[in-house]
């Protein structure tokens, strides 16, 4: 009985790492995005981002202060 | 800031669409690989387009009812937005296009009937551009307003449907066709659509205000 459950649990991971090994998925940046340095990239867009929110604003507010003027 | 909450929302959508764009899973596709990225920031500027045509379109018909100046205001900004989303919407698609169809230009029909319309609707501003009385400028930019968007109807949505393309949703290209079941990209694309769509309305918004300033202003001079 052990040794049947034994190897069960062997044979299902020795075919877990065959079908590793065997299928090929398409190359992603899996890696990257947990040690390559991807989040530098979203600090980049995310600065862009709160710039050009920033510049919007402050239009809006001078807009708003034309329109009390007029 | 006036009625400012959905100015917020915008800015929350964008900012989750930037970082979930980034980093959330999503399918491991042949060719495109981790450029179906793309699809948050390349097909919200188009959405963004069709939604502020839209409402321009939606205001040339109620200036030809009307014949308030105001609302040639409002249909020909919408209009002047909706370009700028459009030019971004060209620029990101052939980029995109460059290295995965492998070359910026391949004539794909929806390539064509976008460059088509975009024609069109830059012959709107030289319309525009051309005449001086206020009154008549207004009206033909509306008459011409309204031919435009019905024309853009097949030729972005009819006629690449009808054959082979290159972009998903019609014809060819089976390798990008599972993203349109993956519920990981929707809790992204959603979000991003809407966004951009607000922040395409809240730049309008801005540059209608100036516009009514400016006209106010020359009223004013004309009067005094």
């Amino acid at each position: 009985m052990l040794k049947n459950i034994l190897f069960t649990i062997c044979f299902s991971l020795f075919s877990n790492l065959l079908f590793a090994a065997e299928t090929q998925s398409p190359e992603m940046a899996n890696t990257l995005r947990s040690d390559g340095k991807i989040y530098v990239v979203v600090l980049v867009l995310a600065t862009i981002f709160a710039g050009i929110i920033a510049f919007l604003i402050r239009l809006e507010r001078k807009i708003s202060k034309l329109e009390k003027n007029k | 800031m006036r009625r400012s909450w959905w100015k917020v929302l915008c800015v929350l959508f964008l900012g989750y669409s930037i970082v979930a764009g980034l980093l959330s899973p999503v399918p491991a596709l042949n060719i495109v690989n981790e450029t179906i990225r793309n699809l948050y920031f390349h097909v919200p500027m188009w959405f963004t387009m069709i939604l502020l045509f839209f409402v321009s379109f939606i205001y040339a018909l109620k200036y030809l009812r009307t014949g308030r100046i105001e609302d040639d205001i409002f249909s020909s900004e919408l209009t002047k937005v909706g370009i700028l989303f459009s030019i971004l919407g060209m620029i990101t698609g052939m980029e995109w296009a460059n290295f995965t169809w492998g070359e910026p230009w391949s004539n794909d029909p929806k390539q064509l009937g976008t460059a088509i319309s975009m024609l069109i609707y830059f012959a709107y501003l030289v319309l525009r551009g051309g005449m001086k009385d206020e009154e008549k400028r207004a009206r033909i930019s509306a008459v011409y307003n309204v031919f435009a968007f019905a024309l853009m109807i097949p030729l972005i949505w009819v006629l690449p449907r009808m054959v082979d393309s290159l972009h998903p949703g019609s014809g060819g290209n089976p390798g990008f066709n599972t993203y349109d079941l993956d519920s990981n990209m929707r809790l992204v694309f959603y979000p991003a659509v809407l966004g951009w769509m607000l922040m395409g309305v809240w730049i309008t918004s801005l540059r209608i205000r100036l516009s009514l300033l400016v006209n106010h202003h020359e009223n004013k001079m004309v009067t005094s």
